[in-house]
């Protein structure tokens, strides 16, 4: 599903490198925590599979293409294969529920029977059925984030990417965030989350990656946050 | 993608920049207007011209018994000298310059007088012995004009030689003059719209940037994002030049159609047909113009 092979990138100007020598792969069907400190690399790395940057060195495949040497033209065509949220939801806030989830579909050209069919579906999976008229304003984080998460799947992708899901949200609408994310693991979707809230990685108990100063510096299948807690395990929200 | 969505997306992109996307409309429609004057102008010369030149020929105006004595001192021509002329006219130093020409008696005159201006009372009270007997000559060359015009001058029994295409210098000059003028006008103001499109385009993309950002991440192909914000330019560029020939056409039809023209029927003038004739040149160029300066601009800020 995807692949890093020795993967560097350094930002222009930046002296020191966000990502050096990283190697990875994430199978099908996996739930991956990438866990670090903020400027450790976990959203560079996710710009990497984004294609939102290119790598300087290295080999890089996600879905079965070569983000390395993939041309420009065809960048679009990819995301269209992934599904993305973010920390601060970036819903329209002049759109309703259902036009901010339609629009995602309407700027691929998608027709007009496929967005009435896949919007009320999706809607109906994160749980905003009876919300669909609704502005985001009026919504809660959780239910703005479960938008979000709508928006990006309602094209069906088979990887969705999330940095920072749970940043803007109480333990609450934490819990309810990462219980929609499981499920939609559990249907087949692979699904890479940066975080670095604690209390979510050891409660989830899935593969962790850490990353530090650019380098994969753990990889451990069903664990905490730390392997050697040093902090109080109490839920906690992002520190 | 979609239709009824692109413009949808269009509609929402100019209703949050109204006061812009005005802005751009009128400057297009100002500066349009000047193009299509500019492109009537030289229409204008081009009827005169084509109705004129063809008609304007060189005159060799032969004596009558009511020529002035310093260019006729022997009183109308006699049969010796007007031979001399009609064998001038075929001589070899000239038949290369002169392409065809013909006789025109005075009774012949008097009836192209009656015919052309015979609701002028003063032509009732013209006979032929009045006017002159005339060779009208078409040039092979125009530009070889003042040889043969030369050539008959001083001739005996001459009253006057014309070269009728002389009288339209003068008026050639004023159009081609008001041409540049406007022509000049059009390429400042051209220029102006096309740097407005730019800035209006970029403030139109930075306004819905946020739809953009969401745009790329969901995978809208670059030309899609682009689209709205192109079209947007077309559409104020072609509004513009829409009213710009509307201004045209109303102004033609209202002071030359149906006023001027009336009274000047000789000038040939413009009609709102020539407006329409060059109206799909004028919205051709403000859509040229638009789609490079809202597609530079938009190349420029939405990549993906």
């Amino acid at each position: 599903m995807i692949r890093l092979d020795n993967v560097s990138k350094t930002y222009r100007g930046a002296g020191e490198s966000a990502l050096t020598g990283i190697d990875l792969e994430i199978a099908r069907g996996e739930f991956v925590f990438l866990v670090g400190a903020s400027g450790s690399g976990k959203s560079s790395l996710l710009r990497l599979l984004l294609r939102e940057e290119k790598l300087d060195s290295g080999e890089l495949f996600v879905l079965g293409e070569s983000l390395t040497s993939m041309p420009q033209r065809q960048v679009a065509k990819y995301r269209r294969r992934l599904g993305v949220v973010f920390q601060d939801f970036r819903l329209l806030s002049n759109k309703t529920v259902y036009q901010n989830v339609a629009y995602a579909l309407q700027v691929i050209g998608k027709s007009r029977a496929f967005v009435e069919t896949s919007v009320p579906d999706v809607l109906r999976l994160v749980g905003l059925e009876d919300k669909s008229s609704s502005f985001p304003a009026a919504l809660s984080g959780g239910q703005q984030q479960r938008v979000a998460i709508a928006r990006a799947l309602v094209n069906r992708p088979e990887l969705l990417l999330a940095d920072e899901p749970t940043g803007n949200l109480d333990p609450d609408n934490s819990r309810e965030i990462m219980g929609l994310l499981s499920r939609i693991n559990l249907s087949g979707t692979t699904i890479v989350m940066a975080t670095h809230d604690r209390g979510i990685v050891d409660q989830m108990q899935r593969r962790v990656v850490e990353i530090q100063d650019g380098r994969v510096i753990r990889d451990a299948e069903t664990a905490s946050y730390r392997e050697m807690p040093s902090g109080p395990l109490e839920i906690s929200e992002a520190d | 993608m979609n239709l009824s969505f692109v413009l949808r997306e269009v509609w929402e992109g100019v209703r949050g920049n109204l006061s812009m996307v005005l802005s751009i409309v009128l400057v297009t429609f100002v500066s349009l207007s000047f193009v299509s004057v500019a492109a009537l102008l030289q229409i204008q010369i081009g009827n005169l011209k084509s109705y004129w030149y063809d008609k304007a020929q060189i005159a060799i105006y032969l004596c009558n018994d009511f020529d002035n004595e310093l260019v006729c001192p022997s009183g109308a021509i006699t049969q010796t000298e007007q031979i001399a002329v009609a064998g001038q006219l075929k001589s070899p130093a000239l038949t290369p310059y002169i392409d065809t020409y013909y006789f025109e008696s005075q009774d012949e005159a008097y009836e192209r007088l009656l015919e052309d201006t015979g609701e002028l009372t003063a032509a009732q009270y013209l006979n032929p012995s009045q006017l002159n007997a005339t060779y009208w000559i078409s040039l092979a060359d125009p530009e070889k004009a003042e040889l043969v015009v030369e050539a008959f001058e001083s001739q005996p029994g001459v009253a006057a030689v014309a070269d009728q295409r002389s009288y339209f210098d003068p008026i050639i000059g004023l159009l081609n003059g008001a041409t540049l003028a406007a022509g000049s006008i059009a390429t400042v103001m051209l220029f102006s719209a096309a740097l407005l499109t730019t800035t209006t385009i970029r403030l139109s993309a930075f306004a819905r940037r946020r739809e953009i950002g969401i745009m790329r991440l969901v995978g809208a192909s670059s030309a899609s994002i682009q689209l709205p914000f192109i079209l947007e330019g077309l559409i104020a560029a072609l509004l513009g030049g829409g009213l710009a020939i509307g201004l045209n056409v109303f102004i033609v039809e209202n002071y030359l159609t149906d006023s001027l023209a009336t009274e000047l029927a000789f000038a040939n003038f413009v009609t709102a047909t020539d407006v329409f004739a060059v109206a799909p040149y004028v919205l051709g160029l403000g859509a040229i113009l638009a789609v490079l300066a809202s597609g530079i601009s938009t190349f420029r800020h939405l990549r993906t």
